[in-house]
């Protein structure tokens, strides 16, 4: 049975899933669109306006996959319900009411949320350092456990269409579908294994066929403008091949897939997830035709006693500006504008608590390093953490105003703005204490 | 003769909270016994030393010719409250392949 990838981040390219959808022969398309803050963002939206809080591309998603998916007889899993699933799931069917479908069947997943849970143990150690989470909780804006396959599985056997989700782990999205397909045991450790290490290579979508690979005469993608989304062949045994369709943009090879099978791990021999714990180690990737992978010797030791959730909090704002010098002498004009920038916020009466000071073009993404020559022109950026919205807007103007004020010969001075920072530190909870639930909106 | 981890390698970032982890893969044999060899923890903390507090702990897959990089307080406070430009640290597999080996061969 074939799985195909249909988003990989909020704001992903739709085209890509119409193109697998249209072609690629699927059983199953799952769009995993939540980032470790997003649902912080989402939540936020709900608050001020209670029927919103899904991702909001899940219109234009929904529209563009529903009639294809009613064609080619395709279910769909997704986490675009964020802070409110059954928000989600009421635009889902009123969307297929739109397009004039017969009604779409749609399961909600929800119990991700643990706000008030978190709230009420403030005790609760912080993952990252230890201490309670007590500090947290008067700036605390949301507090999401990560489910796991089991709920998706419990979802699909609804018979639901569609089923749209919170805080999901992201690999658990898709091991969910298998645990439905093939009636796996929830315990049987190869095959949550091989369904989430299928997961693990889906999940970011075009980063195994060709995306966040190139390099131009070393490591060359064909089409790199048209990437084109995976998708996984699976097995009742448990049978990895990951493949795009013929003659797709990208490239799907072992090189691809041997940099996401390691993105974003740490230890390989333990790979934390809330169905199991996947050893990575002994995996093979074996090349079985020009765009397709198969993957094997995935093992995985039983679950852990705790879902780990994500806590998003305030933390402050960061204001930003950035204008570019070039010429002789054009670095030491930068680092003067930036002294000035700090100078005149102090004369101000403003007080970030932290600065960071950018020159583009030498130390803004690999660090100062000393050994690195002076380039022809250089754009400063000045970013600093700021108490208040009016701190980080006063720091973006004194950045904008060195187009007059500041040393000689400055190039485009902007103002970038400033943002309300929603910081996220993690909580383990025991599992008896979360309750995932599936809910049927039938609404209407 | 010196050789650049670029020469013999590939390499992809990817960011958890305030870590940052570098696979660096090898294109074959050779190159894998050289990256086991010498790309050390220690070498790798010299390279990324202005950029990351570590410690580095480093992880082998030989059935993928690959070495995992764990670099911890790499990433500025995290994805989320970073000041940096790059505050995923997707550009950080950059500054290993930069690195240079010995090679004997």
């Amino acid at each position: 049975m074939r799985i195909g990838t249909g988003a990989g981040m909020a704001d992903d390219r739709v085209y890509p899933a119409v193109q697998l959808l249209e072609r690629g022969e699927l059983d199953y398309l799952v769009c995993e669109c939540l980032a470790e803050r997003t649902i912080a963002r989402e939540s936020l939206d709900r608050s001020r306006n209670p029927e919103r809080g899904y991702t909001p591309m899940l219109e234009e998603r929904l529209r563009a996959f529903l009639p294809l998916m009613r064609e080619h007889a395709v279910r769909m899993v997704t986490n675009m319900g964020a802070a409110h699933p059954l928000s989600a799931a009421r635009v889902v069917r009123r969307i297929g009411r739109e397009l004039g479908l017969a009604p779409v069947t749609c399961a909600a997943v929800v119990g991700d949320d643990v706000t008030e849970l978190v709230r009420r143990h403030p005790e609760l150690p912080l993952m990252e350092t230890g201490e309670p989470v007590e500090s947290l909780l008067p700036r605390m804006a949301s507090a999401n456990a990560y489910l796991g396959a089991d709920v998706i599985r419990d979802a699909l056997a609804t018979g639901a269409e569609v089923v749209i989700t919170g805080r999901v782990a992201d690999p658990s999205l898709y091991l969910g579908v298998l645990l439905h397909r093939f009636d796996w045991s929830y315990d049987d450790l190869p095959l949550l294994a091989a369904g989430i290490v299928a997961g693990h290579l889906l999940e970011c979508s075009t980063q195994v066929t060709g995306g966040y690979f190139a390099d131009p005469g070393k490591k060359d993608v064909p089409d790199l403008a048209d990437l084109a989304y995976p998708y996984a062949d699976v097995t009742r045994s448990g049978a990895l091949t990951i493949g795009k369709t013929p003659n797709s943009g990208g490239r799907l090879d072992v090189m691809t897939c041997t940099e996401q099978l390691l993105y974003e791990i740490h230890d390989p021999a333990e790979y934390i997830t809330p169905d199991c714990v996947v050893d990575i180690t002994g995996v093979e990737l074996v090349q079985e035709g020009r765009e397709r992978v198969a993957v094997r010797g995935a093992r995985a030791r039983p679950r852990t006693p705790t879902y780990k959730a994500v806590v998003g909090y305030f933390d402050g704002y960061i204001g930003c500006g950035e204008v570019g010098y070039a010429g002789i002498n054009a670095v030491a004009r930068a680092r003067l504008a930036a002294d000035v920038v700090k100078e005149r916020l102090r004369i101000q009466g403003f007080a970030p608590s932290e600065y960071l000071v950018d020159l583009v073009g030498m130390t803004s993404l690999h660090g100062d390093d000393s050994r690195r020559p002076e380039p022809y022109e250089v754009r400063l950026r000045v970013a600093g953490r700021c108490p208040d919205r009016r701190t980080a807007d006063a720091l973006g103007d004194a950045v904008r105003q060195l187009n007059m004020q500041g040393p000689a010969g400055p190039g485009a001075a902007t103002n970038l703005g400033s943002r309300e920072i929603i910081a996220v530190k993690s909580v383990l909870l025991p599992r008896e204490w979360v309750h995932p639930e599936v809910v049927m909106e039938e609404g209407e | 003769m010196t050789v650049r981890v670029y020469d013999i390698a590939h390499a992809r970032s990817g960011d958890k909270g305030n870590t940052s982890n570098v696979a660096v893969i090898a294109y074959d044999e050779a190159g894998w016994r050289l990256l086991r060899e010498q790309l050390t923890p220690g070498r790798v903390m010299q390279a990324y030393a202005h950029l990351a507090q570590g410690p580095v702990r480093r992880y082998e897959l030989p059935k993928l010719r690959a070495l995992n990089f764990v670099i911890e307080n790499a990433l500025a406070g995290g994805v989320t409250r970073s000041l940096r430009q790059d505050a995923h640290g997707k550009s950080l597999s950059a500054v290993m392949l930069t690195i240079e080996l010995e090679d004997g061969r």
